[in-house]
């Protein structure tokens, strides 16, 4: 087989290629290309000076920080999630599993108030965590923490899902008929299997985390120093017409994102030869 | 008759019955009750109680306060403003997902791979650089800013930056959803149109498109929800001008900063409808797909 | 070990997929519960081991009953239609798994379970494969392995759902002898289900024949196929050609011709009666003398000349117009009546097998 597939007898191919890659260069690679042309012209010194500022290392620990353990909790409660939509009845599962997407279909903004609204010192569940646990939400890393489980929440969910679903019964009898225990059966046969959608989950949660803005800057306070996220300083260097330096921390984000993506690939990839071809 | 025999042992009724039924793969009652609660418990907290406050303090003030903040001439000028964009990047990104759906799915290249992965690219890119990416192109002091000063022509803090921004981050939507439902039915239909003396746009009008509309919906009313209320990247890009470069989303910031909460949160109100919609379109999609579709 | 269930009723929704259901089956034997789907086998092996709960009834093992006892703890061994091989294991750790899962206390060190392991291995022919992954084995061989698994815990009794169903045919009847001999050397009592009845008269001790969740006949495979206890069976093991009539002493009544069958084996049917006579293909011969009054007229259709043996097929005539009878006949006789499509002939049954049409309704009544 050579690289072109010129004998297909369908029709197309030259026209549905060259359009997708042009549009694919205009609208996404040439903008990227932009980023990382702009930071070719600061030295290296210069590059490493911003984005080693202490503000902005502080809200890098911040961000990843928080995206990790909003990642981690939406792993946890994601599978259990998942697992009470596919293997148990309860009234009202129809609406659930519908509104487990909420996060990807409302705008962040809208997200970020009504979050807000609910974790003020004042606000719905504010006022008792705050009144009653001396517990501040809103306006503090455990604000933003709270907007990311929000927006990472479908991710483990709808990897996870679709894996259980697929599932046959088979394998959890052959486990007892074998003599395991329900929890051995579900520790040695069902969790390896969903292990790689919760990895995947897991690493497309942080991935959207760490780059979130929307939902996130109006419960964070924006704290220099304490609740300022990565996506941030690259506004407040932007607004002080500080092209180069919203430039390098950008790159440095998109590196980590590239590096996501890569994992992300190469994990369904390998669970791809190792379990998808049909028993 | 032959229905019943064929949904039957062991057990092919709805996969949840199946399980909690059968002793071997049932989990005992309390701990069923543990995971479901926790389960529920998170799900209400950060699902439902936030779609549930939108639409609350929406209504604070009461239907008059309401009506008041939706009527406002900056608020329809960030409604006109909010449809316009979706209007001009809906069509975009679906005539660049079919082509690229009908190039990956339909033939065998090299560089395959590189290509799916570049379309996925525009998820895992912050919304925040987006808008950055923009106005280092046209910015003032951007790559074409001279030459775009010069015809006086006015991308960003203009309706163009915002439109471009939009397309950008809805890029993979209805491209990502076609990709793996095209590769999934094969392409023997399309080579039997062909064989039957079909032409190109008759085989993709008479062959493709029927098999294919299910799937170009449900990516276009993802692609359109988040066209609508993208905030980020268009936040960079957009100034903020009242009336003029305010997005549906740009608006509700505007008047949360203006602790105006009650109008905010009715504009805001419009979204999350929107969002729902959303969902309820998508989940009648998803069940049509499923019960009629089913084809492999 | 034996195996005795009582009364056992199950249903799925308004289907009965168990109606009644009581069997024995005794220790050491390899028996094939078989019938067509959706007659119940599968929910009864699933029901003897424990995967599958009878709505009433019980389950005996070794006499003592195991109805409430948990799958886990019935130490049945059960092979599933599509082996259920944990696919994230390799081929060793899959057969290891039963060991490593018991309780600490009865649980045996890594050597022993090695040992244990290849042992199994050895006997299922597949040592050499211990670390692949199933994903990496034929049909065959994941087969074996899934055998090899369920032998690990030493189960009392040996269960098998569909075990050469997802195989091709080739590998099907290697598998079906190697299942056989491997019975015979371990004499573990073992039940199969299938839907072939080539694989259960061939590999099983004794067939259980069920049909709409009963029992239609249980026997050995000689039993079964030469003494069909209803019409189902006789409609289910081979081919049959089946003649609807009136009983009468001695004869049955078809249209105006007579078949003449053994008064002394069908006492208990009334005169009068409808009925169901059966004969197997070769139990029929063919008159060319159309002018005899014996046996019941046809006209010829297609001679088929191929095989040890030659088939005739035919089409009935007058009041049977419609019905289409095969006969089988040594090529010898065959060549003797030099039949031509077309011809009308008489066919000669030299052994007839009656059943009422409406058995246990009295007065023709129909429910």
């Amino acid at each position: 087989m050579s690289g072109l597939s010129r004998h297909s007898v369908l029709p197309g191919f030259g026209l549905s290629l060259g359009y997708t890659l042009v549009y694919l260069s205009l609208i996404v690679l040439l903008p990227l290309a932009a980023v990382f042309a702009k930071t070719m012209s600061l030295s290296f010194v210069e590059f490493w000076a911003i984005v080693t500022e202490p503000r902005v290392l502080a809200s890098y620990r911040l961000s990843f920080g928080t995206s990790l353990l909003a990642a981690l909790i939406n792993t946890v409660f994601g599978l259990l999630l998942a697992w009470a939509l596919v293997r148990y009845s309860f009234p009202g599962k129809k609406l659930v599993d519908a509104l487990v997407d909420l996060p990807f279909a409302l705008p962040t903004a809208v997200a970020g108030i009504a979050l807000t609204a609910l974790y003020a010192p004042n606000g719905w569940l504010g006022q008792f965590i705050q009144g009653d646990l001396g517990i501040k939400v809103a306006f503090t890393p455990l604000g933003i923490l709270v907007a990311l489980v929000f927006i990472g929440l479908p991710f483990v969910v709808r990897t996870v899902q679709p894996i259980l679903e697929d599932l046959d019964s088979e394998f959890e009898e052959a486990a007892a008929s074998l003599g395991a225990s329900r929890w051995q059966t579900i520790r040695y046969v069902v969790l390896p299997v969903l292990l790689p959608a919760l990895l995947t989950g897991f690493a497309l949660a942080f991935a959207r985390a760490v780059g979130e803005y929307g939902s996130v800057i109006f419960i964070a306070g924006n704290i220099p120093m304490v609740s300022e996220i990565t996506p941030l300083m690259i506004i407040t260097k932007l607004e002080q017409y500080n092209y180069a330096g919203a430039t390098a921390i950008a790159v440095v984000m998109l590196l980590l994102s590239f590096l996501m993506l890569l994992l992300v690939n190469g994990l369904q990839a390998w669970t791809a030869r190792r379990t998808g071809r049909n028993r | 008759m032959n229905a019943v025999v064929a949904s039957l042992p062991g057990g092919r009724t709805s996969s949840q019955t199946r399980f909690e039924r059968n002793s071997a793969t049932a989990e005992q009652s309390w701990v069923r009750a543990v995971v479901l609660t926790l389960a529920l418990v998170f799900f209400g907290l950060f699902l439902l109680l936030p779609l549930i406050a939108v639409f609350v303090e929406a209504l604070r003030k009461g239907l008059e306060v309401y009506w008041t903040a939706l009527a406002d001439a900056d608020a329809l000028a960030a409604v006109r403003l909010t449809l316009l964009t979706a209007l001009i990047a809906l069509p975009l990104n679906l005539v660049f997902g079919v082509a690229a759906a009908w190039a990956i799915a339909r033939f065998e290249f090299r560089g395959k791979h590189l290509l799916l992965t570049l379309i996925d690219l525009p998820f895992s890119v912050s919304p925040v650089i987006v808008g950055l990416m923009y106005v280092l192109l046209f910015g003032a002091h951007g790559w074409f800013g001279s030459w775009l000063a010069e015809h006086d022509i006015r991308i960003i803090f203009a309706v163009p930056g915002i439109v471009l921004a939009t397309v950008f981050v809805t890029f993979p939507f209805v491209a990502r959803e076609l990709i793996p439902l095209m590769q999934a039915q094969g392409k023997e239909e399309e080579e039997a149109a062909v064989v039957l003396g079909a032409r190109g746009w008759q085989v993709f009008w008479y062959v493709t498109l029927p098999n294919i509309k299910w799937g170009l919906l449900y990516g276009v009313i993802l692609c359109n929800a988040r066209a609508m209320g993208e905030f980020g990247a268009v936040s960079v890009v957009s100034g903020h001008i009242r009336g003029l470069t305010n997005t549906m989303p740009l608006h509700v910031e505007i008047l949360y900063n203006e602790y105006n909460f009650a109008a905010a949160f009715a504009v805001a109100s419009l979204l999350a409808l929107l969002a729902l919609l959303t969902l309820v379109i998508k989940t009648w999609v998803e069940h049509r797909t499923h019960t009629s579709g089913h084809r492999h | 070990m034996s195996i005795q269930v009582r009364n056992l009723q199950k249903r799925f929704g308004d289907f009965t997929a168990l109606a009644n259901v009581s069997l024995d089956f005794p220790a050491g034997e390899l028996v094939a519960l078989l019938g067509p789907s959706g007659c119940g086998k599968t929910t009864l092996l699933r029901i003897i081991a424990g995967l599958e709960q009878a709505d009433s009834g019980q389950v005996l093992l070794e006499g003592a009953d195991a109805s409430d006892t948990h799958v886990r703890e019935r130490q049945v061994g059960f092979v599933f239609q599509h082996y259920a091989l944990f696919r994230h294991m390799t081929v060793f750790d899959n057969v290891a798994f039963g060991l490593r899962m018991r309780p600490r206390s009865t649980r045996p060190d890594e050597a022993t379970i090695r040992r244990k392991v290849m042992e199994l291995l050895e006997l299922v022919q597949l040592a050499w494969l211990a670390d692949r992954f199933p994903a990496q084995l034929s049909g065959g061989q994941r087969q074996r392995i899934a055998l090899a698994r369920a032998l690990a815990v030493e189960p009392r009794v040996l269960l098998l759902d569909e075990p050469f169903g997802a195989l091709d045919a080739q590998v099907r009847k290697e598998l079906r002898r190697w299942l056989r001999k491997l019975h015979d050397e371990l004499h573990i009592t073992s039940i199969f289900v299938t839907h072939d009845q080539e694989e259960a008269l061939e590999v099983a001790d004794r067939v259980v024949l069920m049909d709409h969740g009963k029992v239609e006949q249980v026997g050995s495979p000689e039993q079964v196929y030469n003494q069909p206890a209803t019409p189902f069976v006789y409609g289910f093991l081979g081919s049959v050609n089946r003649i609807h009539g009136q009983f009468d002493a001695g004869h049955v009544r078809v249209g105006d011709d007579r078949l003449p069958h053994s008064p002394a084996s069908h006492n208990d049917i009334r005169h009068g009666s409808d009925v169901q006579a059966f004969v197997r293909p070769h139990e029929l011969d063919i008159v060319t003398d159309t002018d005899s009054r014996a046996g019941i007229a046809a006209r010829v259709d297609r001679v088929l000349r191929f095989g040890s043996s030659a088939r005739v097929e035919l089409d009935g005539v007058d009041s049977l117009s419609g019905q289409r009878f095969e006969v089988e006949l040594p090529d010898s006789r065959l060549y003797a009546l030099d039949l031509q499509a077309g011809q009308n002939v008489r066919l000669l049954p030299t052994r007839l097998a009656v059943f009422e049409s409406n058995p246990g309704l009295p007065g023709g009544k129909t429910a």
